[in-house]
């Protein structure tokens, strides 16, 4: 359980990014979350809320959005969904690959802050 | 009456300052020509009995020491410290995993250019350690046959986060009914092409064949380092 370590890492930068820009007051911070990043959700979304506590940020929102696992397949040349995070293989013809190009991001893509 | 608000791109890696901190580590490690190698299980795997015996035979022929990470207790480095090699204790508190600013704290004194081989026992834990990078050159996942042949399939990051699976406790395989092949196919399954090794630290099972892959993949990346160093001076 380390999502409360990574929620205030978050609000972390989220706070650097604020001050550089004048101190905006920031309403949202978007999130992308692979699903091979070893991050929970919800454990995180959670922690959040207590990250963001006595900051800038409190009362803020962090809106997630799950990236899921894209490989490359040799077979297809090209990049395709995997099976599952249970069978790293290529949804499309089956070929085992573990060629990972996309799902383990954990990326603050964006802020939301008041005009 | 809630006030507009407008989108600001960013783009930043939460975990920035780990990964800043696991680079500069490995360019140390690089440049002192030591050969870093990371354990991951749950607790109870038998990362420090593999690693005791580790540095025991390969202190023979190689310069090694340890770092062990707990959240308490300096039980596991006083285990490790038996095999004479320098060991030290990381104790993290609350926190369930190393992080390479850890690593980085617990290294001075020691001349990285007097070592081989260097180890981090990571805490025991299939979930959290997966994030972070601590600058290691390979990353191992140890399971025991005690623990089902399914735990691939249950936490496929942190098997994919490795790049070698020890199955450990061989000696008990037959004990507990372990399905070798349905435990290989797991692996498989969530890390096409990982390499797979059988050890037992107790009775010294396939304790030759796990040494013999550390000394080679410790060579193959101090020759293509000296290669690429050969390069870029000419």
């Amino acid at each position: 359980m380390h999502e409360l370590s990574i929620a205030m890492s978050i609000v972390e930068l989220a706070q650097e990014e604020s001050a550089r820009r004048g101190g905006v007051q920031i309403k949202a911070v978007h999130l992308r979350l692979g699903l091979l990043s070893g991050v929970v959700k919800d454990a995180l979304l959670s922690s959040y809320e207590m990250a963001c506590g006595n900051t800038h940020l409190e009362g803020s929102r962090l809106i997630v959005e799950e990236v899921p696992v894209i490989v490359f397949c040799r077979q297809c040349d090209g990049q395709r969904p995997v099976h599952s995070t249970q069978m790293f293989s290529c949804s499309e013809c089956g070929t085992p690959t573990g060629e990972i190009v996309q799902g383990k991001e954990l990326l603050v893509v964006g802020l939301e802050v008041e005009e | 009456m809630s006030p507009k608000t407008r989108m600001i791109e960013v783009r930043e890696n939460v975990l920035k300052q780990n990964d800043i901190v696991a680079r500069k580590l490995r360019q140390e490690f690089h440049d002192a020509g030591v050969f870093v190698v990371s354990l991951v299980s749950s607790p109870g795997a038998g990362k420090t009995a593999l690693l005791e015996r580790t540095l025991t035979l390969l202190r023979q022929e190689f310069r090694v020491a340890a770092l062990v990470g707990d959240l308490a207790t300096e039980n596991d480095a006083a285990r490790l410290a038996r095999s004479q090699a320098p060991v030290r204790q990381i104790i993290t508190g609350t926190v369930c995993h190393l992080e390479a600013a850890m690593i980085q704290n617990a290294l001075p004194g020691w001349k990285l250019d007097e070592l081989d081989f260097l180890f981090l026992e990571n805490v025991g834990n299939m979930v959290c350690p997966s994030s972070y990078d601590l600058g290691e050159d390979l990353r191992l996942v140890a399971m025991s046959v005690t623990e089902g042949e399914d735990k691939p399939l249950k936490y496929p990051t942190i098997f994919n986060s490795a790049d070698v699976a020890v199955i450990t406790k061989i000696d008990l395989a037959a004990a507990v009914e372990f399905d070798a092949a349905a435990a290989r196919q797991n692996i498989q399954a969530v890390r096409p092409g990982m390499t797979i090794m059988d050890v037992s630290s107790k009775s010294g099972a396939g304790m030759d064949e796990f040494l013999e892959f550390l000394k080679s993949r410790r060579e193959e990346a101090v020759t293509s380092r000296c290669t690429r160093a050969g390069s870029a001076s000419s």
